[in-house]
């Protein structure tokens, strides 16, 4: 089986360059729909025995004259939380708790209570983002002196396609951003460079033995031997991730979901993206396996 | 010969999964619900004596134990189900009385063999478990102006003495300024102050007929004081929340200014705030006389909320600062009421005073220091938080001197039971040096987290499965080397979290989820190597050989990246998430161990020093 990988590549950069525009379009018009943990503000999270209906929870609220309140239901219909603005008093929870048991008469029972000050999540937001560059600094650094600049210039623009991707779509489909999906999408930056580790590797291997190859079918022959594991490797973490989805709770959803979106980008990527920038950048094998003196000595006799 | 380990390296991995099987297997132990008890005075001890009294109150109120004991930590009573444990406490803490602390705990039922080779469950974090997670801010410009307004009492006292002249004292913002009308008053008094304080700095200016000093802090002194402040609110922080009673509470400090604070398992969180957040404190003053000077006279309403007003001296006789111990009962007539006795110093200090004003009148004066914030919308739109400190102050109680006080007196005019024993309780711990502020606050019932235990197991449980049961699939007898591999990681995992007794958290099984996702990844890369080089003609033995040696680089490479990404992200991140990076790393070194060293051996074991035959793979 050999596929013929990059013979796609001018289709395959133009559907990667549209994903990136689209999505840092998506980034600077719409923006992150940002939970808690960056805007500040309070939440309380709650369980009824019985299903309310919610319009009469926000009716209690007004009455409670709570504004600024929103009341959604949290994964099942007995769970509900209600957001409150930036208004915030040490007891807030507790009062609205109490609103909502209406003296006693229904039975809600307190599953969490948050409330992150505005200072403390713009800090976590600008503490995020460094994160986020230190970490594709650190990846390029380390790649530049294991491998090449030029492999580390690859998978450094692979890693921010997937990262820029995965927030497209937490952009784009208004899914909360929270402290949990900065910790997946800094996941997803390890697995995806794991990937194109893996591939770069077979390159870098490939250019010290085969020697009468063009970069171009080099390339394309590395991408087809690594293949079998790419795919075994990301469907084992795409079958856990579709587990802790489906089965790990309401509170790590979008952790779970922003981890199966940047996988499977990063997949994508570390086939494409990464070896496609590695023939833009004209690697040849001398960018690899220094030309040896002795060889050179003796040619000439 | 090709594919052999020498009999070292089996018994050193032997040694190894045995070490992490023993360390593990206490995480299989389910916790019992406990009630701790202990005690803050040297007076009184936990011993048989207070637990046969518990227990007694306990079969009285029929409420099953399951086993008391004396630890180190005072004593424990185990209970075999949360619903006694909640039901029980009311009951001792009103058996054993208040100088006693009831604490609600999770204690690990870890067999005595296993505990006396150091061996314990994980522990679990606030979002498994149950509990509150504070951050607070230490109000570090508060506690800035509180030392100038020291220094400013003291500076006018030289001035006075030295005969200068000065016309006011102003303190606001960091900085004193002191006015003069004359400029020789000014000159001599910037020569006194930096000879007499030199910890501060002085610059000087005029403006039309004023002459002004002003005062401020070296950078030195300023975060001197900072520093003193938050040191002082953590001591302060800590002995609140011991007398709490909470087991296991964490009292940190993070960052420059602000302090975190967990704990565990508490479910009245309002109790808990309004007591780490207080910044009650009492001052003791007499009543002013009618001859006195106006400038000399604040005056204070009463707390009762009847709106009488007394007037009273601004000279302070002593404050909450001087109580050694307190502790509520009721006098005669069943009101509420706070003995307290003083320390030395405060003691001499009031003796001092009302022996000279026996049959005046003293005042118990309350404080409390609030903040009320508001949100400014800036130029830009932004909606900004404004803070503004105040401090509330009555008068609790006024009552007249009939005798010379001593170290030991009572107050009264407390509004409740309730009141008392939280006053008590905050003068026994100590006030807080610099104002609070709480800018993060997460409360997880206990409820939320017995149900994100049950889901994390859940996910692992079926994870594990999908993941064994697609690599048997795939590589067949190979499959099982890695899933028996797969299964030891999550073993040497969860024995590693015990040693370093890191925390669990919900994120942190999802690492560990995830981690059984990637773990087979290097099995995946080598027995790939492997069926490739079967592929090229290569015999078996040669094959094994060489696909682990050319796997192996791809490996290090691959997950040496992962690994630095993890470490940024327990940098970066807080609570749960460092959770995530911790079992996310160790995941990977356990990962490569496994994938690695174990499975060769038992490739070694079954295929190793034989002829080339077959492999199912």
């Amino acid at each position: 089986m050999n596929i013929p990988f990059m013979a796609m590549r001018k289709v395959v950069a133009m559907f990667s360059i549209a994903m990136v525009l689209v999505s840092l379009g998506s980034i600077a018009v719409k923006g992150l729909k940002f939970g808690l943990d960056f805007t500040g503000g309070s939440l309380i999270e709650v369980q009824y025995t019985e299903a309310p209906a919610l319009d009469d929870v926000r009716t209690l609220l007004a009455e409670g004259n709570y504004q600024d309140v929103t009341v959604q239901n949290f994964g099942s219909p007995v769970d509900v939380v209600v957001r409150m603005g930036n208004a915030y008093t040490p007891t807030l929870g507790d009062e609205v708790l109490s609103t909502l048991r209406d003296n006693g008469n229904v039975k809600v029972e307190l599953m969490r209570s948050e409330y992150v000050g505005g200072q403390v999540g713009e800090e976590l937001r600008e503490q995020g983002g460094l994160g986020m560059l230190l970490a594709l600094a650190i990846v390029m650094v380390y790649v530049a002196v294991r491998f090449q600049f030029k492999f580390s210039v690859a998978s450094v623009v692979a890693l921010a396609h997937d990262v820029i991707i995965t927030l497209g779509i937490f952009s784009l489909f208004e899914l909360e951003f929270d402290l949990t999906v900065l910790a997946a999408i800094l996941a997803v930056i390890g697995y995806s460079l794991n990937d194109t580790i893996v591939v770069c590797d077979r390159i870098r291997e490939n250019f010290r033995i085969m020697r009468d190859t063009t970069p171009y079918d080099l390339i394309n022959e590395s991408i087809n031997q690594t293949l079998d594991r790419t795919i075994i490797t990301s469907m084992t973490t795409l079958f856990v991730l579709v587990v802790l989805f489906f089965f790990g709770g309401e509170s790590i959803h979008n952790f779970s979901l922003a981890l199966l979106i940047g996988i499977l980008i990063g997949t994508y990527s570390s086939v494409f993206v990464a070896a496609n920038l590695l023939l833009a950048q004209n690697i040849t094998r001398e960018d690899l396996v220094p030309t040896p003196k002795e060889e050179i000595e003796d040619e000439m006799p | 010969m090709l594919n052999k380990y020498p009999l070292w390296k089996y018994l050193l991995i032997l040694l190894v999964i045995a070490l992490g099987v023993v360390y593990a297997l206490p995480n299989l132990y389910p916790d019992d619900p406990a009630l701790q008890l202990s005690t803050q005075k040297s007076t009184s001890v936990v011993d048989q004596r207070t637990l046969a009294t518990a227990e007694k109150a306990l079969q009285d109120a029929g409420i099953d134990l399951k086993e008391a004991e004396i630890t180190s930590a005072g004593g424990t009573l185990r209970f075999n189900n949360g619903e006694d444990q909640l039901a029980a406490k009311p009951v001792i803490a009103a058996a054993l009385g208040e100088n006693y602390v009831v604490a609600l705990n999770l204690v690990p039922t870890t067999p005595e063999w296993l505990s006396s080779i150091g061996a314990g469950p994980a522990k679990l974090g606030l979002d498994l478990r149950g509990g509150v997670h504070f951050l607070l801010e230490v109000d570090t410009p508060a506690a800035l102006k509180q030392r100038l307004d020291v220094a400013a009492s003291e500076m006018k006292n030289s001035l006075r003495t030295e005969r200068i002249r000065y016309r006011s004292v102003e303190v606001s913002g960091g900085q004193m300024s002191i006015r003069f009308l004359r400029e020789e008053d000014q000159q001599a008094a910037l020569e006194l102050l930096q000879d007499e304080f030199s910890e501060y700095v002085y610059s000087t200016s005029s403006e039309g007929n004023d002459y002004f000093v002003e005062v401020g802090f070296t950078e030195a002194a300023s975060a001197e004081v900072e520093a003193y402040a938050l040191q002082q609110n953590l001591t302060t922080l800590r002995n609140r929340v011991n007398e709490l009673g909470v087991a296991e509470p964490l009292v940190q400090r993070q960052g420059s200014n602000r302090i975190v604070v967990e704990l565990p398992g508490v479910q009245d969180t309002a109790a808990a705030k309004r007591i780490i957040g207080a910044t009650a404190n009492l001052e003791f003053r007499l009543e002013a006389g009618l001859d006195a000077n106006a400038s000399d006279i604040d005056t204070l309403t009463f707390r009762d909320g009847s709106g009488r007003t007394a007037r009273l001296e601004r000279d302070v006789i002593i404050t909450g600062d001087s109580v050694a111990d307190a502790n509520s009962s009721f006098d005669e007539n069943g009101r509420p009421q706070v003995n307290i006795s003083l320390d030395g110093k405060g003691g001499s200090q009031m003796a001092r005073v009302t022996r000279s004003a026996v049959g005046r009148n003293m005042a118990v004066v309350f404080i409390e220091h609030k903040s009320r914030s508001r949100f400014v919308e800036g130029e830009d739109g932004k909606l900004t938080e404004v803070r503004r400190s105040y401090s509330e102050k009555s008068i609790i109680s006024l009552a007249t001197i009939q005798t010379t006080l001593g170290n030991s007196f009572r107050i009264t005019g407390l509004d409740s039971p309730r009141e008392s024993s939280e006053l008590a309780l905050l003068l026994r711990a100590g006030a807080l040096a610099a104002p609070i502020y709480f800018v993060e606050e997460r409360t997880i019932g206990p409820s939320l987290g017995a149900e994100n235990i049950r889901l994390g197991v859940l996910s692992a449980q079926i994870g594990l499965l999908v993941v064994m049961a697609f690599m048997l699939v795939y590589y067949k007898v190979f499959g099982i080397f890695a899933n028996i591999s797969l299964a030891l990681n999550i073993v040497l995992l969860m024995a590693c979290m015990s040693l370093l007794s890191a925390t669990l958290t919900l994120p942190g099984i999802a690492g560990i989820v995830l981690t059984m996702g990637m773990a087979v990844d290097a099995n995946v890369l080598i027995f790939s190597r492997i069926r490739e080089e079967l592929k090229a003609g290569l015999p078996s033995q040669q094959a094994i050989h060489s696909g682990f040696n050319r796997a192996f680089t791809t490996i290090l490479d691959a997950n040496i990246t992962t690994l630095l990404v993890a470490v940024i992200l327990f940098a970066v991140g807080t609570g749960p998430v460092k959770g995530f990076a911790v079992t996310l790393s160790l995941g990977i070194l356990t990962s490569m161990f496994t994938a690695i060293v174990v499975t060769r051996a038992q490739i070694n074991l079954v295929y190793g020093g034989r002829k080339d035959k077959r492999l199912f793979i």
